[in-house]
């Protein structure tokens, strides 16, 4: 058997690293992307097998659970997104999950005006106020379904299809820039 | 004529602009209109229908006769108001719809055929002959009518559309409008305080007013600059709020760099803003209302706010000797603004007998301006009064008729203003638009103490509302008269005495629809065009209305409004759909292997919003059918290789997986042994064929349900609704993974040979028979493989985390090609699959029932599904309904064309004669021929039929022989093999 060796590729290829004004947008490797969805009846015995194997509960709507390296948001009804640690075998016994490691491009956008840039994509209210640390949603990407969270003041978490990832750097790049020109 | 210490300029910044190629000065601060009037340009513009001369009216973003265009070639700007437009180093403006120039133009002899040009000429005149209306009427109208034009040419400037959000939307910054703000945003929520304007303050910046002992404009900068503090509000200048949408939802305009010489950069030019707000208060003030005169349009004759706003804010005067024509006290101010700037005030002509001078000017109380004289510069007046006529020589006027109070917004969704006789104004009625609160000139409040307090109580209302305590905030002290105004609306008189400025409608006009029987608003509005131009009408409406209801011996009241829509200024159309030009219009899906197929050289086609390779060109080919037709012998022959990636991939897990499946395809799931494919027909609920596709079992309860490339959506929302609605009750999860996996078909006699070169775990027919499946080691990473086959050959379809699909498809080429094999795109997977007689959305396309296409046996009789029983229907089987059948050509002609219809051999091709149609059709290397797919009426009983195909569009006609739908192997023992 001949021995080829395939090559991975992320979604935006090379791991776009692009700053404009004071904004910057990264494509990320956040690990293992599992879709969690748990079985009839099973949110609280998953949300627990969550907490003792990854230290994170089953994150309600539009909300996210865990931290850096450990992460679960709200990704839609009945599911969750695991972010980071492969998923534990005691999961399955609760839900079904999907391993969705390809699917996404995930990327950050971080700056201070970052969501300046976000307010050109997406009709999300992202006041401070509403929406924190700690909230996810799913919504418009200009015209991508994306889901959207914060992770910090000026850090948002933004991913799309894999197959929209260049897209979506086209989209950011254009609303960045329209930001950064207004100085 | 520029004055010396006035205005809000800074002289210290000098602009030059060009207007009409002569090079002007200005100042920062400036707008095009002031700069024009301080270099005493007076004609700035040839008016809509008669080429009338025409200067400057307003002020304002009323302004309805200075039009003109910025910039030139695909950037230039038709129909900016140069009362809006900011003056900027290299400004090049030009005037518009004058021929050959502003001064001498030749359409001005519109004017004097205008006895027989008045309201309702076109629809008498130009009735007939039927065939002149569009080829020879509309385009003399066009070319002898008209505002600025486009360039023909694309606009290269950058818009952008963008989302705000609040708890209170302050429309206006006024004084009602800024003390709405203050009071809102010293109470903690968040705000947001739009105007239209370069600088916020409204009529403060343009008045001679004190509040609180400040100028107004000192007052309303330090308002400003405290609400430019605080975190919790956001001013937008420069920004219209355009419209009143449903759930709080305000369209607005930013014109973000029309003021600046910045259109080369990423800077854009507009942002169309969504503004989400709980709470809004609209300040959006008053308009002046001209008075109708005859020749009350000539340049020189303005608005009397806007020329004491030019002394007060530009300091500009308009004039040398100037006239005011009223019939209000406030329009008393622009004489005594003047006198104090040292312009020298002819008169003030007042309509009312009770008239009162406020200071040092003459006045004349109970007369009427009835004519005027000067061609391109106002030069006299003459007025009239109970003992005569009298003129007098002057270069300006400035007229007010009185108020009215900018309602527009609150008619937005369909409210109607209410008429208030003591001001003669229509003001907003309570409750328009839900969650506004009316404050200040725009709700009929005239004195700025009263607008000062309006904004104090809306702000109230508005944080009464939102639950929130409000701030206490003091109101300021200013003027609180009463204007005074006794109605005018038009002068008694000979000679056209003009309403809409920027449509040409004279009183006259209004007369004649009334007498015409166009008594309804609406219809008088249509008939005469009044309001209809790009100002809607906003200094006319109102006198237009009460001229009607005199005409037709009816109250203003009854007479009633017309409908004020959104926008309320002009929105470009670029700035609404910013971002979506071009490829902005959607998304773009990339398949993995798309950089790669691109190095090869494939064109590329959208399916949906995926793009595929149509064929790859081998060297030395210069017709796509040529690769076609290799590509189709390299997988009859040798192997294959396609991206199958788009296709639509649902995984579905959970103990009622299978009672799934087997409640929305029509065959059984259920039965199927894990390790194994099955080809399964999806029905809507009223019977129809929804989507076609395999479904493979990984294990006892998880599938993998695959759609068309076309369906994924639709099959995945059908998904959600059964399992939400139908059945919530079935224990089960499914989610897309369509981007998960890159999949590719390996197809040909060789297939196996190609993938047993990179499977870690050789296969052969006994362990991966055909429709087997499982997980599989490609290269070293953990996959799948499906032995399923689209072209009817030996093949297999295999699926890797997409990370590696662009890999594994060079990988994978690399083989093929050292096999006598290589890549095939979407043209020669179509002929492959009509060989076989395969469908796709061609044939399913949502109006055919699985009998129609020949598998009304694979709807089981041992289950229920979606659409079992409405396919049942009578009509539905009957044996004269158009069917699926293969079709070849049998005469001197060869093509085949999708589209074409069928008749019978020796009929007519008339509609009745019709037999069905060719969906999809293909050349077949295989067969050396076209093939064709397509319905006919009794299409199974037919083998052997002759018909006639036509293509009417194409014009095309073949004699084609309906065949059996599978031409290609039909037992199917290459896919076995």
């Amino acid at each position: 058997m001949p021995v080829v060796d395939l090559k991975p590729k992320t979604p935006l290829d090379n791991m776009v690293l692009l700053t404009i004004g004071t904004v910057t947008f990264a494509e990320i490797d956040a690990g293992p992307l599992t879709s969690v969805s748990p079985y009839l009846g099973q949110a609280g015995n998953l949300s627990d097998a969550l907490k003792s194997a990854h230290g994170m509960t089953l994150p309600g709507p539009n909300r996210a659970t865990g931290k850096d390296g450990a992460r679960a948001i709200w990704f839609g009804r009945d599911q969750a997104l695991l972010i980071g640690p492969a998923p534990h075998n005691t999961l399955a016994k609760h839900a079904a999950l999907t391993d969705q490691t390809d699917a996404w491009a995930t990327t950050t956008l971080t700056g201070a005006q970052a969501t300046d840039v976000l307010a050109r994509l997406t009709p999300l209210d992202l006041r401070d106020a509403h929406f924190k640390r700690g909230h996810t949603a799913r919504s418009d990407l200009m015209h991508m379904n994306a889901s959207i969270t914060r992770l910090g003041t000026d850090t948002f978490m933004i991913m799309v299809f894999r197959s929209m990832a260049q897209t979506l750097l086209h989209d950011i790049q254009t609303a960045m820039e329209g930001v950064a020109a207004r100085g | 004529m520029r004055l010396a210490d006035k205005g809000l300029i800074d002289r210290n910044a000098p602009i030059s602009f060009s207007f009409d190629g002569v090079e002007y000065n200005g100042f920062k601060g400036d707008t095009l209109a002031s700069a024009l009037l301080a270099n005493e340009v007076r004609l700035v513009a040839r008016s809509f229908k008669y080429h009338r001369p025409r200067g400057i009216l307003t002020a304002g973003s009323e302004e309805p006769n200075a039009l003109v265009t910025i910039g030139s070639g695909g950037r230039a700007d038709p129909n900016a108001r140069a009362t809006v437009q900011e003056i900027y180093t290299g400004l090049e403006a030009r005037s518009q719809n004058a021929w050959p120039s502003l001064g001498f133009d030749a359409m001005a002899v519109n004017d004097l055929a205008a006895p027989f040009l008045g309201a309702g000429f076109y629809y008498k005149t130009l009735m007939w002959p039927r065939a002149f209306w569009e080829r020879v009427y509309e385009p003399i109208i066009r070319r002898a009518a008209g505002l600025g034009t486009l360039s023909g040419q694309a606009n290269t400037d950058k818009y952008e559309r963008a989302f705000a959000h609040c708890d209170l939307l302050v429309i206006g910054a006024g004084p009602a409008g800024l003390m709405a703000a203050l009071t809102a945003a010293r109470s903690g929520v968040d705000v947001i305080l739009a105007d239209e304007d370069s600088i916020m303050g409204g009529r403060l910046n343009a008045e001679t007013y004190t509040v609180d002992g400040q100028t107004g404009a000192d007052w309303a900068a330090n308002t400003v600059a405290e609400l430019a503090g605080m975190d919790n509000v956001r001013l937008m200048t420069r920004t219209v709020v355009t419209g009143a949408y449903d759930q709080g939802t305000y369209g607005a305009l930013e014109r973000v760099n029309h003021h600046a010489d910045r259109r080369d950069g990423k800077a854009v030019l507009e942002t169309f803003w969504r503004i989400a707000a709980k709470q809004t208060v609209l300040a959006a003030g008053a308009l002046e209302r001209p008075i109708a005169f005859q020749n009350n349009d000539r340049p020189g004759i303005m608005m009397a706010n806007a020329v004491r706003a030019y002394v007060n804010r530009w300091g500009v005067a308009p004039g040398k000797t100037v006239t005011v024509f009223a019939n209000n006290d406030d329009a008393h101010r622009s004489a005594m603004d003047l006198q104090n700037a040292g312009v020298h005030v002819a008169a003030v002509i007042d309509s009312r007998n009770s008239a009162k001078a406020l200071g040092d000017y003459r006045l004349i109380t109970g007369a009427q301006v009835c004519a005027t004289s000067g061609r391109k510069q106002l030069e006299s007046v003459t007025y009239r009064t109970a003992s005569g006529e009298d003129s007098i020589s002057t270069d300006c006027l400035a007229m007010s008729g009185g108020w009215n109070p900018s309602v527009h917004m609150t008619c937005h969704m369909n409210g109607r203003p209410t008429w208030r006789e003591d001001i003669a104004s229509f003001v907003p009625t309570p409750g328009s638009i839900p969650n506004m609160t009316v404050a200040g000139a725009c709700n009929g409040d005239f004195s700025t103490a009263a607008c000062l307090a309006a904004g104090v109580a809306a702000a109230r209302d508005a944080l009464a509302a939102l639950g929130t305590k409000p701030a206490e905030v003091p109101i300021p002290n200013a003027e609180d008269s009463d204007y005074k105004m006794e109605p005018l609306w038009a002068v008694a008189g000979k000679g056209r005495a003009w309403l809409d400025f920027q449509n040409d409608v004279s009183v006259k006009d209004i007369k004649q629809a009334a007498s015409e029987n166009f008594r309804s608003v609406e219809h008088m509005k249509r008939y005469t065009t009044q309001g209809m131009a790009t100002d809607q009408g906003k200094n006319s409406n109102v006198n237009a209305l009460a001229l009607l209801a005199d005409a037709t011996g009816r109250g203003i009241p009854e007479t009633g409004t017309t409908t004020f829509r959104p926008p309320y200024s002009p929105v470009a159309i670029a700035a609404m759909g910013a971002g979506a030009q071009g490829k902005g219009f959607m998304p773009e899906r990339f398949i993995t292997s798309h950089a790669a197929t691109i190095e090869r050289g494939a064109p590329m086609m959208e399916a949906g919003l995926w793009y595929r390779p149509s064929y790859f060109p081998a060297k030395g080919e210069t017709h796509w059918r040529q690769s076609c037709d290799r590509e189709v012998n390299l997988v009859r022959e040798a192997v294959g290789v396609c991206d199958v990636s788009t296709l639509g991939k649902i995984d579905i897990q959970g103990p009622d997986a299978a009672a799934l499946l087997d409640f929305v395809y029509t065959n059984m799931f259920s039965t199927l042994k894990t390790g194994r494919v099955r080809y399964g027909l999806m029905l809507r609920e009223d019977g129809h064929v929804m989507d076609d596709g395999t479904t493979a079992r990984l294990s006892d309860t998880h599938f993998v349900m695959t759609t068309t490339t076309a369906a994924a959506g639709q099959v995945m929302r059908h998904l959600e609704f059964v399992t939400q609605c139908l059945r919530p009750d079935w224990d089960l999860r499914f989610t897309s993974v369509t981007e998960q996996w890159a999949q590719f078909a390996v197809a040909g006699p060789k297939s196996r040979e190609l993938l047993n070169g990179l499977l870690s775990t050789p296969i052969d027919n006994e362990t991966w028979p055909f429709m087997a499946c499982g997980d599989v080691t490609v290269a070293g990473v953990q996959g799948r493989l499906f032995r399923i086959s689209f072209s009817g050959e030996h093949a297999y379809e295999v699926a890797v985390p997409a990370r590696y699909g662009d890999a594994l498809f060079r990988a994978l080429l690399k083989q093929a090609e050292a096999m006598g094999g290589g890549a095939y795109g979407m043209e020669a997977l179509n002929v492959l699959r009509i060989e076989k007689g395969f469908i796709t959305h061609g044939e399913i396309h949502g109006r055919v029932t699985a009998f129609d296409i020949g598998m009304d046996r694979m709807i089981s009789a041992k289950k229920d599904c979606i659409g079992k029983v409405m396919s049942q229907r009578e009509g539905l089987l009957d044996e004269d309904r158009e069917q699926l059948m293969g079709f070849k050509p049998v005469g001197a002609v060869k093509q085949l064309t999708g589209g074409a219809h069928f008749y019978p051999e020796g009929e007519d091709p008339t509609p009745d004669n019709d037999q069905g149609y060719m969906t999809s059709v293909g050349f077949s290397p295989t067969f050396g021929h076209f093939l064709g797919l397509g319905f006919v009426r009794g299409g199974a009983a037919r083998q052997g039929d002759r018909l006639r195909m036509i293509d009417a569009v194409r014009g095309i006609e073949t004699v084609v022989e309906v065949c059996h739908p599978v031409f290609f192997d039909p037992k199917g023992d290459r896919a076995r093999g």
